[in-house]
């Protein structure tokens, strides 16, 4: 097998793994998920905490092993982004979308997997909301 | 006397118990993991909306050289994610749900949601997850806001009278 392929596999395998995780865990349910923002069950912070443990798990005992990913030879980090104002003020305006819906990006694939096919609103309208900031984006030459 | 009032408060903030909470959390985090030591990829579901639109949008944004070398396998966990969840439901027999939070709150969060991830350069996947484990300053400040805001609204959305 390709090299390429390995990678697609790989990534399909933990894809498949990461929706049972949001099913199993109901994120899948704008409901469960709303029922946590107005503070009446707060089982998304043990998701939250249960998916960043065991990541941080894996990201940091691999990066000090200092050693590279075997099928792209990419050497082992950490997740960093810049912090600045676009940080803050899109962290903003994503906590509006999410305490109106309930449904953040990876939540709303895996519900419309479980069969939610009303969640395609809010796929359209988040494939609509990226268009919207590249399209900002390039207006202001970047 | 103690330990039933710190049971009293457990029941109180998980009324629908915690282990389905917590081990899915988990599963989630070894599906990243998978990715990560497999391929040094860390993965984040709305990066993967955005450079999708790559595909298609002539536009200069989506035609980034970074979003054109890991589309491919951006496009892939999201097909992934959908699959997977499927699978679950299927194999255990659940049958299918559908949620009744209305059409044009899902429309008009998801805008929001798609301007504001992308802006914000991560989501619950992306900065909650991965990022948290990566120690990111970003992306703490990043989840204090949106977490922050979103329970902010969803009391005023509660209080005007919008439910579920």
């Amino acid at each position: 097998m390709k090299q390429e392929r390995k990678v697609l596999l790989a990534t399909f395998i933990g894809g498949l793994v990461f929706g049972v995780g949001l099913a199993v865990s109901k994120m899948t349910h704008p409901e469960v998920v709303l029922d946590f923002l107005q503070l009446d069950d707060l089982g998304l912070m043990l998701v939250m905490g249960g998916g960043a443990v065991v990541a941080a798990i894996g990201f940091h005992v691999a990066t000090r092993s200092g050693k590279a990913a075997p099928l792209t030879g990419k050497k082992y980090g950490l997740r960093k982004r810049d912090l600045d104002k676009d940080v803050m003020v899109g962290g903003v305006i994503f906590g509006i979308g999410w305490g109106i819906s309930g449904i953040c990006p990876g939540a709303a694939f895996a519900s419309l997997g479980i069969g939610n096919y009303v969640i395609i609103w809010a796929i359209v309208g988040m494939i609509f909301g990226a268009h919207i900031h590249g399209f900002v984006k390039e207006s202001q030459g970047n | 006397m103690v330990i039933i009032q710190i049971a009293d408060l457990v029941v109180t903030a998980f009324p629908n118990g915690m282990a389905h909470y917590a081990i899915g959390g988990m599963i989630i985090g070894v599906g990243v993991v998978l990715i990560y030591l497999t391929t040094g990829h860390i993965v984040g579901a709305s990066t993967g909306l955005e450079t999708t639109i790559s595909y298609y949008s002539k536009l200069k944004w989506f035609q980034q050289e970074e979003f054109i070398s890991s589309r491919d396998w951006r496009t892939v966990f999201i097909v992934g994610i959908i699959i997977g969840a499927a699978s679950y439901t299927m194999v255990l027999g659940i049958g299918q749900w559908v949620t009744e939070v209305q059409w044009w709150r899902l429309l008009i969060g998801g805008v929001l949601v798609g301007v504001g991830t992308r802006l914000g350069k991560g989501c619950t996947s992306g900065h909650g997850i991965c990022g948290l484990a990566s120690i990111s300053p970003a992306s703490l400040v990043n989840v204090v806001i949106f977490l922050g805001i979103a329970i902010i609204v969803a009391h005023l959305t509660e209080l005007v009278g919008v439910i579920p």
